[in-house]
């Protein structure tokens, strides 16, 4: 059992052991509240009071041995639902409590209760209704074509990451300034001076949700240690009640206390709305530090208690699988992970100096100990960070479940100065819950979707017509057999992918309306630089900045694709157009001798070959231009990043063959990834390549790079990986991660999945267990390149 | 501008030397080692490489060729080296992927452009380049040209010889050279001749007056057990490099994986001759280096 005292041992085997299930506690609870108080105020005040009805109400947990308390739900492993987002049906709660993979055991008593309580109110009422029903038959055509996918369809605009606020002023104070907030609001001269009372009030009213909160687990705490026989536990219970007393209320005064406050916060923002998509408390070795640096001098606090705390922690994250979703997107991004993400090391925030302490190993020791999926978690590897700290991180890494990413300061610095941050808010930036970058506490940065790119040009290849759904979906571009040059067709891949982001846009816009009307976050606005000064919501553009990420699917693929028309078509007219298409739409079956050509003769992108590498910068520069810096509606701006969670195997399995060679249904290229087994020059060229486009110019990249245990052994595997690293860094690479497990080790767990149930596999921006993934995300992940050594 | 035949520029290579390396692997050897996992390097030309196994005997290769160099009769499939200039085009053509061509000729500048590209990587890691084969010392004008532009590159160089060749052309490659990785087979020269076809005179000689002219020396010595996997063979090695400067000895245990290879040269691999050395052995002959002083390692 892994742990570093008993009491970690016991709480960790407990989380990983607990069957996921769902719970209606939440959804009654807010039934009860809507069907009371709906019309009687503002609808912000009205998402607060329903917060603090919640948190009022909800029952209390504190499992056996337990030192940071607080869950989601009734305890872990336990999820509540959000009807106000998404009522799930009875069906969706039979699909999710039979199917094989990410399944939520639902009792039958609450499948009843679902459909004569829950469902009766939320029907027609859900923002996931209302979105529906705001779309074009456009959007519809193009979203059931699987052209791009919805964030906000089942959950709301999340992946957020605190800041130090927290630790340095406690609520009673938040509410203070909010109170002063409202005091200076002016009648007279702001039109919208009631719009902002209502928001601030509202931030009043959660500010004293959490309070309750905390003062409920203080009493609780106490009665329990009334009833406990045993003198240490219960001298730990009045420790806990102790702690609750002083935060969330008060600021922290020990490191305990600090963890506590984050929890709490944790706890606070994922039950107001954040269903699904990540809180995660950002660069907490930085804003610990103090606190422990403080009690060590004092000797209240010595590496052992504060590691134990730190796993007591780590295990509180992976007690809460994300909420349980349904349908395309569950295939989106299929997984119980709820993407809350450490970043560890990089820079100290207040002076960007080398950031690395003492909180940051112990971190780094927590992560290799616990190795559990959640938390998520990274290191930011500066210029600065001293090689211990890189090596132990690459140390932990190479164990293969692959964490902790490596995340470049550097770079994600110079990415939020190009998006106009200054330099001392980008110092607080860091990637949330996958590679996505922003300034933490300051920034709302809303993922809204994937864009499947390889399928625009499987579009243009078909004059727009979709043969998935058999449909005209796109604009026609002119058949392709027709254009007598590559530079033709890249015209009308470009026109088709305008059109798409067009559509992708127009429904951006409406959703993002209908959340900053109808499902404001007064407290995660609470949290959020700029809510307060604006009196306005974070979903409704208060934060300091805004910014609304497309996320980009398969450049690997795309690139591969024009490389394979632009080679083989129109230069070294091995066959014509006719031909390929021919070939792709028989899926390259009777067409060895193309599919030969275009899969093993044709330049790549991943082999640091200008060929298909400048093809990969063409397309790349023209997403980005399209998306970068289009306004958003609630003053926002747009922004791409190059993350595929699992969506590629989605995107994948909704598309022909390709020009490149791909089959039909087959995952296409997930992150800025090459294709896989096109990248036969190592991972060096990979790195370079992957290099070529301007990172700093995107929110992020993801770049997975899979090793076999023998190429990477002893010190100078640890040497050589360290310097991949710092080289991929120093060219400004965003990401990069690692899975080391050799083919035949994966291709047995596959066979015996029983003999593998610790299997961690990195998969996109998160791990998982090889046993939870469908069998094609297995495949997948098996066939990535192997780089391996000669 | 100098011209040689190379069969592979290998990227994030890292057990030719020190960090993360390029190694350029040239065509042509003096010798013919038994064992040698690079059989397509001993020849000094390009060559098409053919493996039955996978031929599917299905004629394109046949109709392709512009030189009407291959023939297929009575289920045989024959290539005229005669007439075959190794254009490629039967390797791109094969769908089964049983041809291969092994060996494309380069300039210098050629060379140079493509291991500069991973200047970043050496320089984070304390790599470089590392010239290799074959016998890159047979090409000594074209490694001389490269060695000496790689070191006005500020890149760390390492070459891998056999030895056998003249003094003279280790000498000129030794200005432009960081550390030699010194190929030492058998000290028996009677079964040196026998296993590579040469005998080791010619190259104990060079390593002796290699020494007297270069400080940074490694050993690099293949244990193959039925050739040299005795420790007389340590015991004479050890006695010969006293007072060399040798700085490192890399032990590189046997193994066959080339095995495959020679088949599709057409050549026969004597693998019953052969075998791997035990992981006791090996750990005994690196530690009878290291009681000598020497830092020794198993592998590269």
């Amino acid at each position: 059992m892994r742990g570093y005292t008993e009491r970690t041992k016991m709480l960790r085997q407990e989380s990983v052991s607990t069957q996921p299930r769902v719970s209606l506690e939440r959804a009654l609870l807010e039934t009860e509240f809507y069907k009371n108080n709906f019309g009687t105020v503002e609808i912000p005040v009205l998402r607060a009071m329903n917060f603090k009805y919640l948190m009022e109400n909800r029952k209390l947990y504190i499992g056996e041995g337990e030192l940071i308390v607080g869950e989601k739900s009734e305890g872990p492993q336990v999820v509540p639902t959000f009807p106000e987002l998404c009522a799930h049906t009875v069906e969706d709660m039979t699909v999710m409590n039979e199917r094989k993979f990410i399944n939520f055991k639902v009792i039958e008593e609450d499948k009843i209760v679902q459909a004569e309580t829950i469902l009766p109110y939320w029907q027609n009422k859900s923002t996931r209704d209302k979105i529906l029903s705001s779309m074009t038959q456009e959007w519809k055509d193009c979203y059931a074509a699987g052209m791009f996918t919805e964030f906000m369809e089942q959950r709301a605009p999340g992946h957020t990451v605190a800041d130090d606020k927290f630790y340095h002023k406690g609520f009673l104070e938040f509410k203070k300034e909010i109170a002063e907030a409202i005091d200076e609001l002016d009648f007279l001269n702001d039109n919208v001076a009631y719009d902002k009372k209502a928001q601030l009030e509202a931030m009043a009213i959660s500010c004293d949700a959490i309070m309750i909160y905390g003062q409920r687990y203080a009493a609780y705490a106490r009665g329990l240690a009334e009833k406990e026989t045993n003198p240490q536990r219960k001298e730990e219970l009045l420790w806990i009640a102790g702690n609750c007393d002083v935060v969330p209320a008060n600021k922290p005064e020990t490191y305990a206390q600090a963890l506590q406050m984050y929890w709490f916060v944790h706890i606070g923002i994922t039950t107001e709305l954040n269903t699904w998509d990540a809180f995660s408390p950002g660069k907490l070795d930085q804003y610990l530090y103090p606190f422990y640096k403080k009690e060590k001098e004092e000797g209240t606090i010595d590496y052992h208690k504060a590691r134990e705390l730190m796993e007591c922690l780590w295990i509180k994250f992976n007690n809460q699988p994300a909420p349980p979703k349904v349908g395309i997107t569950l295939k989106e991004s299929g997984t119980y992970t709820d993407f809350a993400n450490f970043n560890s090391g990089g820079i100290d925030p207040y002076t960007g100096d080398d950031g690395v302490n003492d909180v940051s190993y112990i971190i780094l020791d927590t992560m290799d100990e616990m190795r559990l999926l959640q938390p998520s978690s990274n290191v930011q590897i500066s210029e600065k960070t001293p090689d211990e700290f890189l090596r132990r991180a690459v140390e932990i890494s190479r164990k293969g479940w692959g964490q902790p990413a490596f995340y470049n300061t550097e770079e994600l610095i110079q990415e939020l100065l190009n998006a106009g941050k200054t330099l001392e808010d980008a110092r607080f930036g860091g990637s949330s819950g996958c590679v996505e970058t922003g300034c933490h506490g300051r920034e709302a940065y809303v993922l809204t979707g994937y864009l499947n790119v390889p399928k625009i040009f499987e579009l243009t290849m078909n004059n727009g017509f979709d043969k998935y759904t058999n449909k005209l979906i796109g604009i026609q571009t002119g058949n392709p057999e027709d254009f007598k040059s590559y530079e033709e067709l890249e015209a009308a891949l470009f026109n088709q992918l305008e059109y798409i982001i067009n559509v992708k846009i127009r429904g951006n816009n409406v959703i993002e309306k209908i959340f900053a009307e109808h499902m404001p976050s007064p407290f995660m606005s609470v949290l959020t630089t700029g809510c307060k000064e604006t009196g306005k919501d974070y979903n409704a553009g208060g934060a300091k900045y805004n910014t609304r990420y497309i996320q980009i699917v398969g450049i690997g693929t795309i690139t591969d694709c024009l490389a394979s028309v632009k080679y083989n078509v129109f230069e070294q007219r091995r066959f014509t157009m006719k031909e390929l298409l021919a070939a792709i739409d028989a899926n390259f079956e009777g067409h060895d001798m193309l599919h030969n050509l275009v899969l093993n003769h044709t330049p790549k992108y991943g082999n640091d070959d200008d060929y298909a590498d400048d093809i990969m910068l063409d397309v790349f520069k023209n997403v980005r231009d399209v998306i970068r810096g289009r306004k958003a509606v609630c003053g926002g701006t747009y922004q791409i990043d190059m993350l595929p969670t699992t969506c590629h195997i989605y995107f994948g399995s909704v598309m022909t063959a390709s020009a490149n060679g791909r089959l039909k249904e087959k995952p296409v290229t997930d992150g800025i990834s090459p294709e896989k087994g096109a990248d036969t020059n190592g991972p060096t060229a990979v790195i370079k390549s992957c290099a070529k486009m301007d990172h700093t110019s995107t929110g992020g990249t993801l770049l997975n790079q899979k090793f076999t245990p023998s190429s990477i052994s002893g010190e100078e595997g640890l040497d050589n990986v360290s310097a991949l690293i710092r080289a991929y860094f120093h060219m400004m690479g965003h990401h990069i991660q690692f899975n080391v497990i050799d083919k035949s080790t994966l291709l047995d767990a596959q066979k015996n999945p029983d003999e593998y149930k610790d299997l961690i596999v990195r998969v996109a921006g998160y791990s998982d267990h090889f046993n939870n993934l469908e069998k094609a995300l297995q495949d997948e992940i098996i066939d990535r390149t192997e780089q391996s050594f000669n | 501008m100098n011209r040689a035949n190379i069969f592979n520029i290998q990227k994030f290579s890292v057990h030719d030397g020190p960090g993360i390396r390029t190694t350029v692997f040239f065509k042509g050897c003096p010798l013919k080692c038994l064992w040698c996992h690079n059989p397509e390097s001993q020849y000094i030309n390009t060559q098409i490489l053919y493996d039955r196994d996978k031929c599917a005997l299905c004629g394109t290769c046949e109709k392709i060729c512009p030189k009407k160099a291959i023939k297929i009769e009575n289920s045989l499939l024959t290539t005229d080296e005669a007439k075959c200039d190794c254009c490629g085009q039967c390797v791109i053509y094969c769908i089964q992927g049983a041809r291969q061509i092994a060996g494309k000729e380069y300039t210098v500048d050629d060379v140079l452009k493509e291991v500069l590209k991973d200047r970043v990587f050496y320089e984070k890691s304390s790599g470089g380049v590392t010239l290799s084969g074959g016998e890159p010392l047979i090409h000594i004008d074209f490694v001389e040209e490269l060695l000496k532009k790689l070191k006005d590159n500020n890149i760390h160089t390492a070459v891998d010889t056999c030895g056998a060749v003249s003094f003279d052309n280790l000498k000129r490659a030794a200005e432009y050279t960081d550390v030699f990785l010194y190929d030492i087979k058998l000290m028996d020269d009677e079964k040196h001749l026998e296993f590579t076809g040469m005998s080791n005179k010619l190259i104990l000689e060079n390593l002796k007056k290699v020494s007297e002219i270069h400080k940074n020396i490694n050993l690099r010595m293949p244990i193959i057990e039925g050739v040299n996997g005795d420790e007389e063979h340590i015991i004479k090695t050890i006695e010969f490099i006293e007072g060399l400067n040798i700085s490192k000895v890399n032990l590189l245990p046997y193994h066959d994986i080339a095995k495959h290879k020679y088949k599709k040269l057409g050549k026969v691999y004597e693998d019953d001759r052969m075998s791997k050395p035990s992981d006791e052995k090996m750990q005994k002959f690196k530690e009878m280096f290291e009681n000598k002083g020497y830092k020794a390692k198993i592998g590269g």
